[in-house]
Parts: C-alpha cells; sequence; structure tokens
C-alpha cells in the first residue's frame, strides 16, 4: 500500500527524533549497535506498515521502543531454540539483570542520557577510522540517512554503506564494549567525540572540495551532536567549549556567501547579517566553559575565545586584535601546529602590521605539511599585497588558486590576483 | 532551519496548573537533550503589557490589557530542526501536554524563520 506523504513524513520526523535513543537503548540491551540499529529499523518498518492505517500513535517513541522490544525477545528465542551455543544475547541480558520478560522500554528510559553517551562514545570510538567515525555518527546519532551522508559528503551512496557496514563490524570484532570509558580514558575518548563532531561541522563550515562553499545543514547536523554532548556531558568544560564553538561561527554562515554563491570572508562581511541569536548562545556556551576554570582554556575554548573577539566587534576596526594574538600564543602553546601558526600570522599582522605576520609566514614556507595547504601562499600574498610587493604577491595568489579544490574559493583567489 | 512556535488562546486569566507546567519544561529538556531547543518562554498576562502601533506614520502606545483581542500569545519555542515536519512533531508533543491538563481551546502557529540559510533563499 503506497504511504500518504504526510505520514510518510511524520514517521521520518519521529525516526530522526527518536531513532538514537532507540538505538541506544537497545545497544545496552543486546550490546552490539550492529543489532540495535536493526531492531530499531525494524520497528520503524513496522511502523510504516501499520501508522498509515492506524495513524501515528500518541506516543510514537514508545510505541517504537516497545516494537523493537519484543522483536529483541523474538531474536533472543528464536536464537535459543536453533542453536544452544548463541545464547550469547541471553546472557548478555542476565549478567545486566534484565529479564527479557522485564519492561525494557522501562528500563531503558531510566538510561537514556547514560545509553546516548555510552552510543557516541562507541560510535567516535579510536578502532574505527576518522572517516567511520563521522559516518556512524552522523547515521546513529545525527539519523541521517545513507543518502543525506553520501550527498553531504559528495561520496556514492554505496561507499558510505559500506564505510557503516566495516565500521560496525570493526567495533563487534574488536568486542568494543557498549561503555562510557574509565576516567583514565576518559579525556582521549573524549577528544576523539570532539574531533568527530567538528569535522563534521567543517565540511559544512569550508566545504574541502565540490561547488558550495558551504553546505550549512552539515553545519546544523554538528550543531545539533554538540548540543546533545553538551546535555549528556555538562561537567567537562571541553565540550562547552566546542559548543561555544561551533555557535559563533555558525553565527556566520549566512553572511559568509555573497548572492552568488561566492564566499565573503570574515572582515569583508557584513556583519547585520551575523546571527544574534547564535552568537548569544556560543557566548553563553563560552562563560560555561570559562566557569571551569582551574587548568585554563582547553583548545576549544581557546578557539572559542577567538571567535568571541570576532563576534563582540560591531566593525572590523573594533576587533581586539590583540587579545587574539595572546590566545593565538596560547593555542600554539597547547596544540602546536603549522596551521594554528599561519593564523597567528594572520592576527600579528593585524595587531603590529603585516611585516609582524609575514615573518612567521616565511618560517612555515619550509613546514612540509604546509606544502600543499591553499591558504600559506593566500595569505603570504595578501600579506605581500599590504606591503606593496605585488609581483610576489600575484604569484603566491596564482600558487593558491591552484592548490585549492574549492571551485568557489579558487575564484575568488584568482579575482583577488587580477585586482592587484 | 528554525521554527517558532507561537502559541495562542483566549485570556481568561486561567494560570497553567504546577502539573502543566513540570510537562511543559520536561518536553523542554528532552527537547534540549536531542539539541534542537534554541528557547522557549511563557509570556505573562497582557495587562502587564502593551502595544505600540505605527499608523500613517504615527507612532501610538497603549497599555494593556488587550481585552479586545478574541486570542493572545502564551508562550513561544524556537526549534532547530532538519525539517518542518519535525516542528510539526514537537508541536504535538506540546499540545498533547495540556490534554487532561488544560480545558481551553490552544492554537499553536508554526512558523519557519527566515533566519536560515543562503539556500533557502533569505
Amino acid at each position: 500500500m503506497a504511504i500518504p506523504p504526510k505520514v510518510a513524513e511524520a514517521i521520518d520526523a519521529v525516526w530522526r527524533i527518536e531513532s538514537a535513543r532507540l538505538i541506544a537503548g537497545l545497544a545496552r540491551l543486546v550490546g552490539d549497535i550492529g543489532v540495535a540499529e536493526d531492531l530499531a529499523q525494524d520497528a520503524l518498518v513496522a511502523a510504516l506498515e501499520q501508522w498509515p492505517t492506524s495513524g501515528v500513535p500518541d506516543n510514537p517513541g514508545a510505541w517504537l521502543m516497545a516494537t523493537a522490544k519484543h522483536r529483541a525477545i523474538d531474536q533472543l528465542r528464536r536464537r535459543k531454540m536453533l542453536d544452544q551455543k548463541h545464547e550469547h544475547l541471553g546472557r548478555e541480558m542476565e549478567s545486566r539483570q534484565i529479564s527479557p520478560e522485564a519492561d525494557l522500554a522501562e528500563a531503558i528510559d531510566d538510561h537514556v542520557g547514560d545509553d546516548l553517551l555510552r552510543l557516541i562514545f562507541t560510535t567516535c570510538h579510536p578502532v574505527l577510522t576518522t572517516e567511520a567515525r563521522v559516518a556512524l555518527t552522523l547515521r546513529l546519532l545525527g539519523g541521517l540517512t545513507t543518502d543525506e551522508i553520501a550527498r553531504a559528503f559528495l561520496q556514492p551512496k554505496t561507499t558510505i554503506q559500506q564505510r557503516i557496514v566495516r565500521a560496525k563490524r570493526t567495533l563487534a570484532a574488536a568486542r568494543v564494549p557498549f561503555e562510557v570509558p574509565a576516567r583514565t580514558e576518559l579525556a582521549a575518548r573524549l577528544g576523539s567525540v570532539l574531533e568527530v563532531i567538528y569535522l563534521i561541522f567543517n565540511e559544512g563550515y569550508s566545504a574541502t572540495a565540490g561547488e558550495d562553499w558551504v553546505r550549512p545543514a552539515l553545519c546544523d547536523d554538528a550543531l545539533r551532536l554538540g548540543r546533545i554532548l553538551a546535555e549528556l556531558a555538562p561537567d567537562e568544560a571541553e565540550v562547552h567549549g566546542l559548543v561555544a564553538l561551533l555557535e559563533i561561527q555558525a553565527s556566520r554562515i549566512r553572511a559568509r556567501v555573497g548572492p552568488d554563491g561566492e564566499p565573503i570572508l570574515l572582515l569583508q562581511q557584513d556583519r547585520g547579517r551575523w546571527d544574534h541569536l547564535l552568537i548569544s548562545r556560543g557566548l553563553a556556551a563560552l562563560e560555561r566553559a570559562e566557569a571551569f576554570g582551574g587548568g585554563g582554556y582547553g583548545p576549544y575554548a581557546l578557539q572559542a575565545a577567538i571567535a568571541a573577539c570576532h563576534a563582540r566587534a560591531r566593525t572590523p576596526e573594533e576587533t581586539d586584535w590583540t587579545r587574539i594574538v595572546a590566545l593565538y600564543d596560547a593555542l600554539a602553546q597547547l596544540l602546536p601546529s603549522p596551521v594554528v601558526e599561519l593564523n597567528r600570522a594572520v592576527a600579528l599582522s593585524m595587531a603590529f602590521g603585516p611585516a609582524a605576520g609575514l615573518e612567521v609566514v616565511d618560517a612555515l614556507r619550509a613546514d612540509p605539511a604546509l606544502a600543499t595547504y591553499h591558504l600559506l601562499p593566500s595569505v603570504r600574498g595578501d600579506l605581500l599585497a599590504k606591503l606593496g610587493r605585488l609581483e610576489e604577491a600575484r604569484v603566491e595568489l596564482k600558487h593558491a588558486a591552484e592548490l585549492t579544490q574549492n571551485s568557489r574559493e579558487r575564484k575568488l583567489l584568482l579575482k583577488k590576483m587580477e585586482a592587484l | 532551519m528554525r521554527y517558532m512556535t507561537i502559541v495562542k488562546s483566549r485570556e481568561t486569566g486561567a494560570r497553567p496548573s504546577p502539573a502543566l507546567i513540570e510537562r511543559i519544561m520536561k518536553l523542554g529538556e528532552e527537547a534540549s537533550g536531542k539539541g534542537v531547543m534554541v528557547g522557549m518562554g511563557g509570556l505573562g498576562p497582557t495587562a502587564l503589557g502593551a502595544r505600540a502601533r505605527l499608523v500613517n506614520g504615527k507612532i501610538t502606545f497603549t497599555d494593556g490589557p488587550f481585552s479586545e483581542a478574541k486570542e493572545v500569545i502564551g508562550g513561544f519555542a524556537i526549534y532547530d530542526v532538519p525539517s518542518k515536519q519535525d516542528a510539526l512533531e514537537w508541536t504535538r508533543r506540546f499540545l498533547e501536554a495540556h490534554i487532561g491538563l488544560w480545558d481551553q481551546e490552544l492554537e499553536v502557529e508554526v512558523r519557519q524563520m527566515m533566519d536560515g540559510n543562503p539556500s533557502e533563499g533569505c
């Protein structure tokens, strides 16, 4: 039977809202996120069969959970009958002192927060490649379909499908337990979670490839994941630091793209188009991160503090570049990287003149890590232009245009070069 | 995509019971936990407010209450969700929370905020 589009849309929405918690709850019971996802999907299929005639139930989340629970018990019984050796699942459940006959939905309700936290630590587990973590997190936590992930990352659907299947297999083969890591491991494991969310955001914020300069839907997905994490792990300063960074960066999205899709860089943006609701949310999150005090800023909070300097300035001239230089100094100590150094050079040039920045940039030219990084010649070109060394500037901008993978950015660089 | 949901009802002076407020707060917490709640709030009686109008280039103020109004805004929420349907589902849950605890008619206007992304044409 064909499903009326309105009902299909309603079911999609319920799935997006409920799937993460459904999968997380089931994963705790069966100990395997692949099995948990299958069970949740089965419940979704049942909904697609029944809701078009019965209507969407009053509490669709509970309905899905009850249905998945029945499937889980059925599956357990079948497995027991088929092969006594495959009692693994049953034993798992017994060892957790939950009998299959107990009201699992209620048991699950008591642990929603913990389960989601376990799920996010599992999908971001270090045994997985970064790409696999990103795909699995978007799929299981973000509720995105394989199609949506494929579109977001400009990859064929089959590639993403295989990536997710392989990731689930890797987790099962490595016997990764479905749990929140112990205190001793927590910082490192949390780092992996934050990295995945930031990667998703950045792929949306400055697409590394393709025609579009920004893909805002990915930014939104990352922002939601970050906000979820902040609710789940409110005692982690860096979680708030990351959320602050994402909220403030996201506040600029609509100012970052011109009418023809061309990128507009920070200092040229119309600040009236910045999203002040997101800025205030970002500044509030930064305050929460700062309230932890003690160890000082983590790398995400530091980057958020830098973003906040821009957000607080009503005009580019009001920007507190000296403070930004100090924050980049701190960031470079905490997270020494040539990219941070390049950004520090830009801040230095704004605070103390182009020559001060150029000195740092020139030192970076020998760094092999930046050999193909288009922003190095791009920044160097800008600084040379400001110093009136136009011929050298043109060479750098041309080089930058050749290196970038993004066609919008290439056009912008060539335009700059021609304007010199 | 951001949606503002605007709750409207007749202004009868009835206040939501603590039980209803708790349900609404719980729903708000659930939406926050799922990363979709941007902000929500309830509005006080119109007697404490005022209206400002621009007519023919002239600005006038009138103090509340808005006794002539059939319905007034009682509260709002802002959701950041992937689709309109998600906003409708949260609104359905909001209305459901009132069943048995609120006996007057309620209407919720679900409106997309024009602050979204360039791709949405704004």
